[in-house]
């Protein structure tokens, strides 16, 4: 129904262009001269036309789901009532689905009779709706189409009324940016006040133990939920630290490597080696990871008599540094040619090597890119997914010991997400809550990164 | 210059002594050792890709095959068409399971008891009666006939004949052998080295078996210990607590204390099956020239002699005592090199066909009835449980929708972005804060989103779950802020001469954009708008979280149909338990990586093709 409104739309807005237009040139073929272009007067009629249907959807369509929402429920009998929204909610989607029809009679018996009359009311309230919608519409068309057919004439401004318009459509695509932070920080946020009334900040901020399990009767065992995040932190910690000693050096040894020593030869044949581990996608690493590389640690670990787990942090970690490997070089790459040649000539002239002229004054001028480049990294390591769901555990496991099962923050959003849940309960919002916590570390993360380039950075002419 | 007067103390530079070269020599060697550390980190990665590429394409490339038997079966007008008016609707209610069963039972007449029946249909595909029924559809003058088609295997028949599942050796026996009998429980007499040879391996295997269950025991004491101590120690901590009149405490101890001591016992009980074993084993490895028992833990090892098979139950120096698995033709005795023996390696105990299987699979293949064909199904069938019918379309299809809603949000309004951040926007606090936000949202996690699309599109707008629509929505938002950047890049290119041409002739400042400008920037935004589209190919978690991780067979037709996309599809196939799904994981990370290869040669060809230089 939205497909056939919005075809509608699109028909209009063109019929309304081109008489516009052809309004317009047939005045200009009588001799008047016209201040736009033709082609500006046919915009200006098409946005008359489309304009109010647009609104005229985003206004109905919201306002009608709501009346007949609330005159569905309303018909409910008294003993089906929802008491609670989310019991609502679910009538709601019991209503919608007779209402879609294509539901058989034996379907239908399992519902009670008052909602089956519900719904089928619903229905019926909604293709009025429609219909009613479809010639709001088509009226408010027609009257925006007179008015601007009225308005053509040689005087008239139509390019700069347009221009306007298409500044306030290019405004808007530009906010879809703060709209997209303002619902992650809002989507986020209720949910994690809701999981703040049930389970107390200190808790899960501080508490040790994580076993997000909720009863689902009163009387269930193993019903405690113990949701303290400290060993998914400390997990989180454990496969970011492996990470980075991994990324670390390798990526900041080969950015080293590929500014300063290597011939435009080389660069060409490596360049694209680092760029096809970047666009790798992390479901391939993740895989590798525990098909490969896990079984290998763990047979390894056994030959030399350690105790290496099927899921171990050193697996994930390891695979986690390679992935992260080309977004290192690539950011010092950048830094560390931004230095100019004559602080590098300078120190050939007193006689430095070419190594103790990178540690000596290469590194130390680029070191606050280096240092923002490195943040940046902990800060895709700590918010990756697919790697740690794949090759880590799901065992909440206090400890720093490689060797270990550990579990991740993204692991544990995935799992508690996934599954089937209410979604009501203190197990579902807790991911929401680790979504907060993962959202404010990673932008403060990239914050200080991007302060620290500010402030430190050297300003060369 | 002659004013000047030497410094009072002058040191004079000392480059030609023993310790000035040595000192020198050493800083060289240390530059040599930097650049080495730089080669060697760039030879790292280097050497994981290839590492990685490589395991890939191992595991995947035999996915692409798929292995067919060409077995001849006689279709009965009584199965398949008991009315015998040959209508299409008829016909396709047949039972073609039936004609497959009664033609192998009739090519191994031996096999006739129920079970055995039911093994030799388990080696073919649950599809191979739907391939029968199709050819018979497509040709109703085959009923009463013999129908020789390809028939699809199982996974594991499959796995078998890639080499999977267990190696074979067989070897020509030496000796004179004489069977005792044709059928049943036989024994049999060599006259040459040939069992004593055997016996000697399954000797050799028992003491394996023996070390690896002493090694397993021997972890095993060092958990109980561990836990035993737990067990002391939470005991003495409850007294403790229950001594200082604790009353949070103590719940929780006893919860832990339970939870232990369980442990402990079943530790315990695992340490006494281990000690039966490792006891039982010993006297089989302490008697070495006595007879052995066969069991499934052990190699299996069969006799071929006469035309049928024995499979052996006990070895001894000079014969052996089994059952006939395939009837012999006679018991009389059978020449050297005429008989051999064969060694299945992998334990029955550790595979997934049985001996039996095994042998009526390499009578197929010796009958030159089995066949490798290219696995065109994996490309034009969707998702499904069994692992030698499970394909990528939907993965396909879907990826290409969410892409298609994907490319439909995020190439407009980031374009649109770009040019109003680009060359209109004002220097304020409103377009510093549009900026930020930018920068901030390109480093975000990408399971945020995943948040961000379950709580709003899913929960609020209740838009349908794990659909392309949502997929989409969900990665245009992701992608946005890729694509703005790369788009403002692309438009700061242009150089000012063409805005202030354009302008000159008397364009107003939104022509000179939008008639110069952006056609001009077009290659480059082309090129960023290909990258982000790369990289939302390969985005796995936050679609995730919008539900895509059902199983879902049918292949979608519209953006609101439940969909997967490829990433997931893999990440739900690499999760299943059956070995031949790692293949076919292996299989669609080659095809994804195929996709992604495409799209970003494209992009670099694009990006050569029109760079200009101005």
């Amino acid at each position: 129904m939205t497909l056939l409104y919005f075809g509608l739309l699109i028909v209009a807005i063109a019929v309304a262009f081109m008489v516009g237009r052809n309004r317009a040139k047939a005045l200009k073929a009588n001799g008047s001269s016209l201040h736009s272009l033709p082609s500006y007067h046919g915009a200006f009629v098409a946005l008359c036309v489309g304009l109010p249907m647009l609104l005229a959807f985003i206004v109905w369509v919201p306002t009608a789901r709501m009346v007949i929402d609330n005159r569905a429920i309303a018909q409910l009998a008294s003993d089906v009532q929802p008491k609670d929204p989310l019991s609502r909610e679910a009538r709601l989607r019991d209503i919608d689905r007779i209402a879609a029809g294509g539901i058989t009679d034996q379907q239908l018996a399992a519902y009670p009779e008052s909602v089956v009359q519900a719904g089928r009311s619903a229905g019926t309230m909604r293709s009025w709706s429609f219909m009613g919608l479809v010639t709001v519409g088509l009226v408010l068309g027609a009257l925006g189409f007179h008015y601007g057919l009225q308005r053509i004439s040689p005087e008239f401004r139509a390019r700069n009324t347009v221009e306007t318009a298409v500044k306030g459509l290019l405004i808007a695509c530009s906010f879809v940016a703060v709209m997209t932070t303002i619902g992650i920080v809002m989507s986020v946020l209720f949910e994690t006040i809701r999981f703040f009334t049930k389970v107390s900040p200190s808790e899960f901020l501080f508490g040790l133990q994580w076993s997000p399990q909720t009863a689902l009767r009163a009387d269930q065992v193993g019903s405690s939920g113990a949701f303290g995040a400290v060993p998914l932190f400390a997990g989180t910690m454990l496969i970011m630290l492996i990470a980075m000693v991994v990324a670390g050096p390798v990526g900041l040894f080969a950015a080293i490597y590929m500014a300063e020593y290597a011939t435009p030869r080389f660069r060409a044949w490596v360049k694209p080696v680092l760029e096809i581990l970047a666009g790798i996608p992390t479901v391939v690493f993740g895989f590798f990871a525990a098909l490969a590389v896990a079984p290998t640690l763990r047979s390894l670990g056994l030959s030399m008599g350690l105790d290496v787990a099927s899921e171990s942090a050193l697996a994930a970690g390891l695979v986690m540094g390679v992935m992260i490997i080309p977004f290192v070089s690539s950011l010092s790459d950048d830094v560390i040619n931004a230095v100019p040649q004559s602080l590098r000539d300078g120190s050939y002239a007193m006689g430095a090597t070419k190594s103790e002229t990178i540690k000596r004054v290469v590194l130390p001028a680029a070191l606050p890119g280096i240092v923002s480049a490195f943040m940046l990294a902990i800060s895709r390591a700590v918010g990756e997914t697919m790697i740690v769901v794949m090759a880590a555990g799901l065992a909440a496991n206090l400890t720093f010991n490689p060797l270990e099962a550990v579990t991740t923050v993204t692991v544990q959003i995935k799992t508690l997400l996934v599954g089937d849940q209410e979604f009501d309960s203190a197990k579902t919002l807790s991911a929401f809550a680790l979504g907060f916590v993962l959202f404010f570390f990673t932008l403060t993360l990239n914050v200080i990164a991007l302060q620290i380039v500010k402030r430190y950075r050297e300003q060369y002419d | 210059m002659t004013d000047m007067t030497a410094p009072a103390s002058s040191r004079v530079l000392d480059v030609t002594s023993d310790r000035a070269r040595a000192r020198i020599r050493a800083r060289y060697r240390k530059e040599a050792r930097f650049r080495a550390y730089g080669l060697i980190a760039i030879g790292f990665a280097a050497l994981f890709l290839v590492v990685l590429l490589t395991d890939i394409l191992s595991k995947g490339i035999p996915a692409f095959f798929v292995t067919q038997a060409t077995v001849p079966v006689t279709i009965e007008a009584a199965d398949v068409d008991p009315n015998g008016n040959r209508k299409v609707s008829e016909i396709a209610k047949g039972d073609f399971a039936a004609a497959l069963r009664k033609s192998l039972v009739a090519m191994f007449p031996y096999a006739n008891d129920r079970a055995s029946r039911r093994q030799l249909m388990g080696l073919f595909s649950s599809v191979a009666a739907s391939e029968l029924r199709d050819a018979v559809i497509a040709d109703p003058n085959l009923i009463g006939k013999q129908v020789t088609l390809p028939l699809l295997l199982s996974d594991d028949a499959d796995l078998f004949f890639k080499g999977g599942i267990t190696e074979v050796q067989v070897q020509a026996a030496k000796g004179v052998a004489t069977p005792s009998g044709t059928e049943g429980n036989v024994e049999i007499v060599s006259s040459g080295p040939d069992f004593a040879v055997e016996l000697g391996d399954v000797k050799r295997q028992i003491s394996a078996q023996l070390r690896s269950v002493r090694r397993d025991a021997e972890a095993n004491n060092l958990l109980k210990a561990r836990y035993q101590a737990q067990v002391q120690d939470l005991t003495a901590q409850l007294a403790q607590a229950r001594a200082a009149g604790d009353k949070d405490a103590a719940p929780a101890l006893e919860q832990a204390l339970a939870k232990a001591t369980s442990d402990l016992e079943s530790v315990a009980a695992n340490g006494t099956r281990l000690e039966e074993r490792m006891l039982q084993l010993k006297t089989k490895a302490s008697q070495p020239a006595a007879a052995e028992a066969l069991d499934p833990t052990l190699p299996s090892l069969l006799v071929r002699i006469n035309g049928g098979i024995v499979k052996a139950t006990e070895v001894a120096g000079d014969r052996i005592k089994g059952t006939v698995i395939a009837p012999l033709s006679s018991a009389a005795p059978a020449a050297a090199g005429s008989w051999s023996t064969e060694n299945i390696l992998t334990p029955e105990s550790s595979r997934r066909l049985g001996d039996r299987e095994v042998v009526w699979l390499e009578d197929l293949a010796a009958k030159d009835m089995i066949t490798n064909a290219f696995n065109w199904s994996f490309f034009t069938t969707g998702d499904s449980r069994e692992p030698e019918l499970a394909g990528v379309l939907g993965g396909i299809v879907g990826s290409a929708l969410t892409l298609l809603v994907t490319l439909g949000i995020c190439l407009p309004v980031g374009v649109a972005a770009a040019i109003y951040l680009e060359e209109f926007a004002p220097k304020n606090r409103f377009t510093e804060l549009i900026e930020v936000n930018i920068n901030n949202l390109a480093a975000v996690p990408s399971i945020v989103f995943g948040l961000l699309g379950l709580a709003i599109f899913l929960n609020f707008f209740g838009m349908p779950r794990s659909s392309a629509l949502v997929g989409g929505l969900v990665l245009a938002l992701l992608v946005l802020p890729t694509i703005i950047i790369a788009a403002r890049a692309a438009l700061k290119a242009v150089p000012p001469s063409i805005r202030e041409a354009a302008l000159g002739v008397g364009a107003s400042h939104q022509q000179a954009v939008f008639h110069h400008v952006l056609p001009l920037a077009m290659p480059g935004i082309m090129t960023g708008t290909i990258i982000g589209m790369a990289h939302a190919l390969g985005e796995t978690a936050p679609l995730l979280l919008i539900g895509m991780v059902a199983f879902i067979v049918d292949i979608p037709h519209g953006i609101e149909d439940a969909a997967t996309v490829l990433p997931v599809q893999i990440f739900l196939w690499s999760d299943l338990p059956e070995v031949a799904f790692r293949a076919k994981t292996s299989a669609a990370i080659i095809v994804l990586l195929l996709f992604l290869f495409v799209m970003n040669g494209a992009a670099i060809m694009l990006r050569k093709h029109f760079e200009r230089r101005w």
